[in-house]
């Protein structure tokens, strides 16, 4: 086994280049299932009161499709259905985004070349990312098995939700695997794996939208193989073969490509470009254009994509819950007390706002990426201030969102108003409690900015703040976190427009803190050592 | 004698780490200065002080008449840069490189662009992912070279081109200098230096060592001397500023300090030269001097 010489030195270099990140996925992913059946016990104490949940779930084609279909009204099976199937898209998208990040991206920036010199065998690289990928399912599924026994679950049923996890990253491997061999760039190898991740979700979202004519569309989909594994429901564990065979097809075909290509080349050769440079390349803020455009267009459209279809949810949703108490409840500790399709959006825009803070963070840290690949020196060296470019790519950070969002948010509005023959009323309302987002969104913008401008080898900690905000917004109040540390979310201060009405206050500080942690940061920007 | 580059005791620290420890440069416009030294001397961190991307912990530092970090964007107008390391956005063409570094500059002298994209044989259609480290080297050359700039700072410019390049890169500075540029050009090929440059600094561990033409150098260092005599040449060997000597038989081999070569011929004229072969210091020796006393050092 020449070709895979040097792995095990290659997958302990990957776990210690990775050993926060990664940690974090798995945490975070363990968490979730094992605090919601934590929340169940206490929310659901009765079987009748369970059953009552599962009668209005089994009848909603919204909530299965969103979350997936429910096959058993045990503690166990709510929490498949409400942390499984969200959780498995999540773990696709850790598993897609590990294996490129080592494998084509390691080639991109011309690392490979360096290590490939060394004794290295030709599949060592794909090898050790694959043991780190699929040993974090495994270490994943370990996790919950034994945090959801740990919460009084049945063995069966957690061990089959574990290793439904530890499959889907299996699986999902595979498709990151082949996308890497696919195309040069790592950012384009990214998008089709994580396209790939997003149709696997969508297609389950069509299968378990309740038609029985169409459920067989959710067995095409990895995602929704997770559900059909039945944990807690009567395990087909031959379901994990399924897994098990798409990772090993995928693995084989990414293994076929890599013997023969060469290092550094993509399945499709690259095309030239233009010899000159066209008359928008004339400004920073052209080549940040460049530089963000498929990204801003690809977040903007898949968060386009969910709320158009949260929209089309929200008549069967508001219905529902009028006839539930209880699902009205968990609805009300993620949103506000009255109105039940306005705390219905108003939780739909601020799960939408808290993902594109994810893209605000991202945009922002291509300062750091562009410093640290020393692509800034040579803009900085012409007679652009750095201010200027600074803002280049900070802009994303603050404009992004307001595109996503308006789009999302009118999509949203869209959907449900040509439901319930509305458009003119909805797209206002709908877009207006997006928007009302923004200062919250903001704040994590400039809490990047600050963090670049003041100390740029801590700018990942932005991170951290990213996943804070979102465990204080969706956990917090199921975990029943103190009132103090949920004050500490910049979400948690967004009035629940339009379920509440609009309070200019907290908005305006809100916003004078992102202004002045932004400012912070460029000051700080300013007068520090490049590099 | 007007300066277009004028350092004097700068220190930068990063840390624990004194990277410059009072250099000094002066650069006279219209020169072609070479900036030697080994790995690790300090050059690029002296570079990215005078381009205003690193701040100086204390002295000096002037840069075309104004000072580099606070008056930054309007110097940049009149320089032109080369990283020793030049990365390119990997979806963008080298051809888009060049303009867009020309444009921010502030404008870029077409004919120019087309006679360097020939002379280099760089193609600017290839995104900048596929191109080897050469051209992506030659891309910022034609970028920097194409624009009509008072300074050029120019950090190892050839480390990654061949032999024909090379040659090509020095017909470009032999023009760039006829056309009254300033060029600082950071090396450590000696040859480029002395085939290129008026006047050289050589930089050791933060602190400028050597500075002056290549005969002032030349002329504080050891000229090796060798000779054949007719008298038996004992005597010579205590004559004060001698180094290195050796005696077979009626031939000697001995060093000289520059200063005093003409207190040391006279001295050896009696003992009847038969022959005499001097070799002036190269600019390799030079270096090696300091680069080797550097290795002492440490």
């Amino acid at each position: 086994m020449s070709d895979l010489t040097g792995a095990w030195s290659l997958v302990r270099f990957i776990l210690r280049r990775e050993r926060i990140r990664l940690s974090v996925w798995v945490a975070v992913l363990a968490l979730v299932p094992v605090a919601t059946a934590n929340a169940f016990i206490g929310l659901y104490p009765t079987e009748a009161s369970r059953e009552a949940l599962a009668a209005t779930v089994a009848s909603s084609p919204a909530l299965t499709s969103l979350l997936g279909p429910l096959y058993s009204s045990s503690i166990g099976g709510l929490t498949v259905w409400r942390a499984g199937t969200i959780g498995a898209f999540l773990l696709a998208l850790m598993a897609v985004l590990t294996m490129i990040r080592h494998t084509r991206e390691e080639e991109e920036t011309g690392r490979r070349e360096l290590l490939g010199s060394t004794v290295l065998g030709r599949h060592a690289q794909l090898a050790a990312a694959l043991t780190v990928t699929i040993g974090a399912g495994a270490l994943l599924g370990l996790v919950l098995t034994v945090g959801l026994v740990g919460v009084g679950l049945p063995l069966a049923g957690a061990a089959a939700f574990g290793l439904g996890f530890t499959g889907v990253a299996v699986a999902f491997a595979g498709v990151g695997a082949l996308a890497a061999q696919l195309t040069e760039a790592a950012s384009t190898a990214r998008g089709i794996a994580v396209g790939g991740a997003g149709i696997a979700f969508l297609l389950r979202m069509a299968g378990d939208s309740g038609s029985e004519g169409i459920a067989w569309i959710s067995w095409l989909s990895p995602i929704g193989w997770f559900s059909r594994l039945r944990p807690f429901a009567g395990e087909e564990w031959w379901v994990l073969t399924l897994w098990i065979a798409l990772g090993f097809a995928l693995t084989l075909g990414a293994v076929a490509i890599a013997s023969r290509r060469d290092i550094g080349a993509g399945a499709f050769p690259p095309r030239p470009g233009p010899a000159t440079a066209g008359p928008g390349l004339s400004s920073p803020f052209g080549l940040a254009w460049r530089l963000h455009r498929g990204s801003v267009i690809g977040w903007t459209a898949g968060l386009g994509v969910l709320g158009a279809v949260y929209g089309a949810a929200g008549d069967s949703i508001a219905g529902m819950l009028e006839g539930n108490p209880q699902l009205a409840a968990i609805f009300e500790q993620m949103g506000g007390e009255q109105g039940l399709t306005d705390t219905f959006f108003s939780a739909v825009v601020g799960i939408i706002a808290i993902i594109s803070s994810a893209y605000a963070i991202r945009a922002v840290l291509r300062l750091r990426v562009e410093e640290e690949d020393l692509r800034a020196e040579p803009v900085l060296a012409t007679a652009t201030p750095r201010v200027r470019w600074a803002w280049s790519h900070l802009i994303f950070g603050v404009l992004g969102p307001v595109l996503i969002l308006a789009v999302a948010g009118a999509l949203a509005g869209a959907t449900y108003g040509v439901i319930i023959g509305d458009v003119a009323g909805q797209v206002p309302r709908v877009l207006g409690a997006a928007m009302v987002q923004l200062p919250a969104v903001w704040v994590l913008t400039g809490a990047t900015m600050a963090l670049y401008g003041l100390a740029p080898s801590r700018v990942g900690l932005s991170w951290a703040v990213l996943v804070v905000c979102l465990i204080l917004g969706q956990l917090g109040q199921i975990l029943q976190f103190p009132q103090w540390s949920l004050n500490l979310s910049p979400f948690s201060h967004i009035p629940f427009f339009p379920a509440e009405n609009l309070e200019a206050l907290p908005i305006l500080i809100l916003l004078g803190i992102a202004a002045a942690l932004t400012a912070a940061g460029l000051v700080g920007f300013r007068r520090r050592d490049l590099g | 004698m007007e300066t277009a580059i004028s350092v004097s005791s700068l220190v930068k620290t990063f840390g624990k780490t004194r990277a410059l420890d009072g250099l000094d440069l002066e650069v006279a416009t219209g020169e072609v200065h070479g900036f030697l030294g080994p790995n690790g001397a300090g050059k690029t961190t002296a570079i990215r002080v005078l381009l205003g991307l690193l701040r100086q912990d204390s002295g000096n530092v002037s840069l075309l008449g104004g000072d580099p970090w606070a008056e930054a964007t309007e110097l940049h107008r009149r320089l032109a840069y080369v990283p020793g390391d030049v990365m390119l956005w990997p979806n963008l063409t080298g051809g888009e490189v060049i303009d867009l570094l020309g444009r921010l500059r502030g404008g870029l002298n077409q004919a120019k662009r087309e006679s360097l994209l020939e002379r280099f044989d760089l193609d600017p259609t290839k995104k900048g992912r596929t191109y080897s480290k050469g051209n992506r080297q030659k891309v910022a050359l034609v970028a920097a070279l194409s624009s009509d700039v008072e300074l050029l700072i120019l950090d190892e410019p050839t480390s990654g081109l061949d032999p024909l390049m090379e040659s090509e890169f020095r017909n470009c500075i032999e023009e760039d200098r006829a056309a009254g540029r300033t060029v600082l050009l950071a090396s450590h090929i000696l040859a480029e230096v002395e085939a290129l440059c008026d006047r050289v600094s050589i930089v050791r561990k933060g602190q400028t060592v050597e500075s002056g033409t290549l005969p002032e150098l030349r002329h504080l260092t050891r000229t090796t001397i060798t000779a054949e005599l007719t008298e038996d040449p004992a005597s010579f060997a205590a004559t004060p500023g001698i180094h290195a000597f050796h005696l077979s038989d009626h031939r000697v081999d001995f060093e000289v300090d520059s200063d005093r070569m003409a207190d040391v011929v006279r001295s050896l004229a009696p003992f009847g030269v038969q022959s005499l072969v001097s070799h002036p210091p190269t600019l390799e020796e030079l270096f090696m001097r300091h680069y080797s006393d550097d290795e002492t050092a440490a």
